[in-house]
């Protein structure tokens, strides 16, 4: 029985992610207490490998169809180095490609998957990952202990330090797979605009989420905003609604901020909002919800109606 | 062109969370039961398609509680067709699982496109898009935030981070996991809801797979809280004085502010 872990690395236009260093770390101390090796599978950025240091063996498989992520080339190159690798445990992330991925490689590697994962150890042959659940209001204890399977990790959950030096990694580059007649091609990236508001410079942020209920109402957080003198910035369903421009967005699919304060209303602590705000110096929150997972970060907080709230520290404030 | 939109069922979030005597589920007898609001977006956007290319849409969930709301509401919103899977039993249920059942169902079915929301607030062992398209043998992308489709391909949005999006074109038939449609999720007026009820379009399928599998679930529990939120009490008033003491306290604001 393998005793390996892999770990998919993620990059943009070459540059790894953090979250990769985050899951090589985790990987290695899983691995040796497996007695087996940490291996790092990168597709389509070869020059990447050489900065994948915490790994013993990096597997590169390059082709121009994975040169951007796309679901089906890195399914099938996926396949062909877990064949290739037999590992024991699939690392990747909660991000697109380790949503794509994860949910279909169980099926088609037959492989049991744990998602969210914030937490894993090794706990005899078997893997136990500590899973967020419900928005994070539970959390579910997943043993994995076949002979082989897969935990997606929420960004964040593990330091990324230990997964940047260690092993004399080699690297070895694996031949494609059949990379023909895929149904899936890309056409182009397309990155956000830019607006001009950055809300990662801003020393505070008045942040808003769904308990505000209209547009209407953000003149409550604008007043805040505007008598703090700092930006807005929001949760995602704000941003989708069309109230504010997607500069505006803190999260997993946003920005990652960390401010000296973090000023939260009406937003419940969803974990792809957290990935976007944990790392705040100061977090007050505002929400009528005492179990809301905001508490769970926040180094403050109240339960008071944030229509009741706002109004008063806006007038504190103002003049 | 046939769109299939999956839909379901979860407790509202906005309740409290309790475990039942197993401790590996929630107690469901107090609950009450929304539609997954990703799901919401994948109807909105397969609705525009329909808008836009004329396409039938299909809409089908689990027999799970109140799923007739949500069905009859997809139906007076535009939906043509509403397929509830019976036999389903109560309590959580693995994606696995659900994937089975509605793969079993999927392969009686015609279709170009099946959509579905990127992700369930409580899907432990992955996101159904991906396990139904594996299963199935298609090609499927999950964060979706725009889908166009016509001549048996569609071009896909598909979100990667910070806003960054891959636009790829993928021959159909496929499965989508969709974060956001491309406009907020219409509103069906309750006079609409009820006419669709009194017609009664809902049409039934037996689950044709019993469930099995529980991904190795050994207990669920409520997250440790790092403890550190200090709860601010008294009157909005004081409250606010408080938070403003802190930010002065730290530097963050004028002392005379
Ligand atoms: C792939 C993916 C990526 C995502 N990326 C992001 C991201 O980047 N950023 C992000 O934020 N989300 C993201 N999400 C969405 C995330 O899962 C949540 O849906 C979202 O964060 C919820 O936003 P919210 O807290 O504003 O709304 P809700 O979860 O609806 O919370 C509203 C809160 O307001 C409280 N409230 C209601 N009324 C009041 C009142 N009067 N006073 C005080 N409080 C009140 C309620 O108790 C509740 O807790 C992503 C999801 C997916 C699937």
């Amino acid at each position: 029985m393998g005793s390996d872990v892999l770990v998919l690395a993620e990059h943009a236009e070459g540059e790894l992610a953090e979250s990769t260093f985050e899951l090589i770390g985790k990987a290695r101390e899983l691995a040796s207490a497996w007695g087996g090796q940490t291996h790092v599978a990168v597709l389509g950025a070869p020059r990447a490998a050489g900065a994948l240091g915490g790994a013993d063996v990096v597997h590169v498989v390059d082709h121009p169809a994975v040169s951007v992520y796309s679901p089906e080339a890195y399914e099938r190159c996926m396949l062909s180095v877990l064949e290739h690798v037999q590992p024991k445990l699939l690392l990747l992330g909660t991000t697109t490609p380790g949503m794509d991925l994860g949910a279909a490689l169980s099926v088609l590697w037959d492989a049991p998957l744990a998602a969210y994962a914030v937490g894993l150890v090794a706990e005899g042959d078997a893997a136990v990952a500590t899973c967020q659940i419900y928005g994070g209001k539970l959390m579910a204890e997943v043993v994995l202990e076949s002979e082989r399977s897969i935990a997606t990790v929420i960004g964040g959950s593990f330091p990324p330090s230990p997964g940047r030096s260690g092993g004399a990694g080699s690297t070895c580059t694996d031949e494609p797979p059949d990379l023909g007649d895929l149904r899936t091609v890309v056409r182009g990236v397309k990155v956000p605009e830019a607006t001009g508001v950055d809300i990662t410079a801003a020393d505070i942020l008045v942040s808003v989420g769904r308990g505000i209920q209209s547009r209407d109402n953000l003149t409550l957080v604008e007043e805040l905003a505007g008598a703090l003198g700092v930006p807005l910035s929001a949760s995602r369903p704000i941003i989708d609604q069309g109230w504010l421009p997607k500069a505006h967005q803190v999260g997993k699919s946003g920005q990652k901020v960390k401010p000296r304060a973090y000023l939260a209303f009406g937003i419940s602590g969803a974990p792809e909002h957290l990935e976007g705000m944990r790392d705040a110096e100061l977090i007050v929150a505002c929400n009528t919800d005492a179990g809301a997972p905001i508490f769970d970060v926040a180094h403050y907080g109240t339960t008071i109606d944030l229509f009741d709230l706002l109004p008063e520290l806006s007038a504190r404030l103002g003049g | 062109m046939k769109l299939i939109v999956a839909m379901r069922q979860l407790p509202d979030l906005v309740e409290e969370l309790e475990l039942d005597s197993s401790g590996k589920d929630i107690d469901r007898e107090y609950l009450t039961f929304v539609s997954n609001e990703w799901d919401e977006q994948a109807l909105e956007e397969a609705l525009l398609l329909k808008e836009a290319t004329g396409a039938e849409v299909c809409v089908v969930a689990l027999d799970e509680p109140d799923v007739d709301s949500t069905l009859y509401t997809a139906l007076a919103k535009g939906a043509d067709r509403a397929v509830k899977l019976t036999g389903i039993p109560e309590g959580w249920m693995s994606t696995h699982d659900r994937a089975a059942i509605l793969s079993a169902w999927l392969a009686e079915q015609s279709y170009d496109l099946i959509m579905t929301g990127v992700q369930a607030a409580d899907d432990l062992d992955g996101q159904l898009a991906a396990i139904v398209a594996a299963r199935l043998g298609l090609p499927h992308a999950a964060v979706v935030v725009r889908v166009d489709a016509k001549d048996g391909v569609a071009v896909v949005s598909q979100e990667l981070g910070g806003g960054t999006a891959v636009e790829a074109e993928i021959r159909l038939p496929a499965v989508l996991g969709v974060q956001t449609a491309r406009q907020p999720p219409r509103y069906a007026p309750i006079t609409r809801i009820r006419q669709a009820m009194n017609a009664g379009g809902l049409e039934e399928a037996p689950a044709a797979v019993t469930p099995g599998v529980r991904p190795g679930l050994r207990r669920l529990f409520p997250p440790q809280r790092s403890g550190q939120a200090e709860m601010l009490e008294g009157a909005p008033a004081d409250v606010a004085e408080r938070i403003i003491d802190i930010l002065r306290s730290k530097g963050l604001i004028d002392a005379g502010a």
